[in-house]
């Protein structure tokens, strides 16, 4: 007890010990001009951009809009790629037909396909979410899938003997045995799907979190680019452990 | 190829013979506007125009050296970063998690900042493709070694061998299929991620080639190049997942 108490305590010695050295690496960097200026600001002058950038409501628009596009694009890409998950999952000759090309266009670069959205969609919101959309569609599908095969059959047999329709089988027994790998494709999902709609609007757009990158980029406002970035890092990295905390909770209990 | 595997490719691959078919149908008969999607067939024409006109072997090669560059540095700095950690335990409660953190944050929206560190360059592609594709090779390595099997040390010690032999006869050789699943999603994320960052800053290979394409308004010839680049990437998921297989022969 007082071993693992005392583990805890040097861990987070080692932690701050680390955090520091970064911050006076950095600070020693800004200071001393090796690099063009505002190119590493200082600490100091990227806190005021953040406390700056937090406190003027034009922030919150364009995160709401990124929000809204991450969170159309999620819907969006993971309906569909649920229902496809389930399709080939359940299906072993459909599954070998189709579920080769979804394996090798997973891992394809998706931004890519941002000049054939805006042809479809438009240079709006809507081609962002699209584009979040089909990133987010790939991995969801596949877990899915996977997760539908590694169903254990007992469960299954169970849902039969009771006759379970289709919609009973799907909401109460494979759903809840597929909970994991559902909730894991959710959480790359996610991921890809916050990469593809803020790339999109870095490239084209005139709101959203990507254009406030790319514009405090093209104004060389370095520090309020640094914190936007540090803003959009914390609220991603917090949104994954969100995720895959929900995956993992209920079983503790 | 048994027969009962011909059945499903010939329904996968009849299906997408049959979607461009009646996409052609409906394009030539005004249901979808051939200004939004091209023809079909005119799509497969241009792809010899762009690869003719549009120095793509050159571009090909630029973007798999970027990449290559790339998976270089993730090799020596991802697997010595790996282990690194393993091997100082305090080090590694403190900072695992973060790596694990940095792995989901979206790394390579930091593209802008690159492009001010390192200019318009290749230098900017090939870093960006290199930090995005860190994390999973350092985590990886970590878990390779981590999960060296007790017998193996066991025997080490019996043997007495000194820590430099443990770490190289050893625990290394029992880390490597491991350390390949790392190196390779390593690998798969710089492609895309250089890819992407050529596409973003229109500079380089074959990300630059869709972004001019598309910049022209040449329909036919974008979708030719977005599926060229889609073929160049599945070929390279393929092409490391054997290489991936042959290295770990289990």
């Amino acid at each position: 007890m007082a071993a693992s108490r005392m583990r805890r305590a040097s861990v987070a010695i080692v932690r701050a010990a680390i955090i520091a050295a970064l911050l006076a690496g950095w600070e020693a960097l800004a200071r001393s001009g090796l690099l063009f200026r505002d190119v590493v600001p200082t600490l100091g002058a990227i806190a005021r951009a953040v406390a700056t950038l937090v406190s003027q409501p034009v922030f919150y628009v364009n995160l709401g809009w990124t929000l809204g596009e991450v969170a159309l694009a999620l819907v969006v890409g993971g309906i569909a790629g649920l229902l496809v998950g389930l399709l080939l999952g359940g299906n072993r000759f459909i599954g070998r037909a189709f579920e080769p090309y979804l394996y090798y266009l997973g891992p394809t670069p998706k931004i890519i396909f941002f000049p054939v959205m805006i042809m479809w969609f438009g240079v709006g919101p809507a081609s962002k979410m699209a584009l979040g959309a089909l990133s987010c569609f790939f991995p969801i599908a596949l877990s899915t899938a996977a997760g539908m095969r590694q169903i254990d059959g007992v469960l299954i047999r169970v849902g039969q003997s009771f006759r379970a329709s289709t919609a009973q089988m799907v909401t109460k027994i494979y759903l809840p045995a597929m909970r994991e790998p559902i909730v894991n494709g959710v959480r790359l999902g996610l991921g890809v799907a916050v990469i593809g709609t803020l790339l999109a609007e870095t490239k084209l757009s005139n709101r959203g979190i990507g254009y406030l990158i790319i514009q405090a980029y093209s104004t060389f406002d370095m520090p309020r680019m640094y914190a936007t970035l540090v803003v959009l890092f914390a609220l991603a990295i917090g949104a994954n452990a969100l995720v895959s905390r929900f995956s993992t909770d209920h079983r503790r209990r | 190829m048994n027969s009962s595997q011909w059945g499903p490719s010939a329904l996968g691959l009849g299906t997408a013979v049959a979607t461009a078919a009646v996409l052609e149908a409906l394009i030539r008969g005004g249901a979808i506007n051939a200004y939004i999607v091209p023809l079909p067939s005119q799509v497969v024409l241009a792809f010899e125009r762009v690869l003719v006109e549009e120095n793509v072997v050159h571009r090909f090669l630029l973007t798999t050296a970027e990449t290559l560059v790339a998976g270089a540095l993730i090799t020596v700095v991802g697997i010595g970063l790996g282990v690194l950690l393993h091997r100082f335990r305090l080090i590694r409660a403190a900072c695992e998690t973060w790596v694990a953190a940095f792995a989901s944050a979206p790394v390579v929206l930091m593209y802008p900042l690159f492009l001010v560190i390192f200019g318009r360059s290749a230098t900017t592609i090939v870093m960006m493709g290199f930090v995005a594709a860190l994390p999973p090779v350092i985590l990886k390595t970590l878990e390779g070694l981590a999960g060296t099997r007790p017998v193996l040390i066991d025997v080490g010690r019996s043997f007495s061998v000194t820590r430099s032999q443990m770490f190289w006869k050893i625990m290394l050789p029992a880390a490597l299929p491991t350390v390949f699943v790392g190196l390779r999603l390593g690998l798969i994320f710089a492609m895309i991620n250089i890819v992407g960052v050529e596409f973003l800053i229109n500079f380089g290979g074959l990300g630059q080639l869709i972004n001019e394409l598309a910049e022209r308004y040449d329909l036919p010839g974008t979708y030719a190049a977005i599926g060229f680049v889609v073929l160049v990437s599945v070929l390279f998921f393929y092409v490391t997942e054997r290489i991936e297989r042959w290295l770990r022969p289990a």
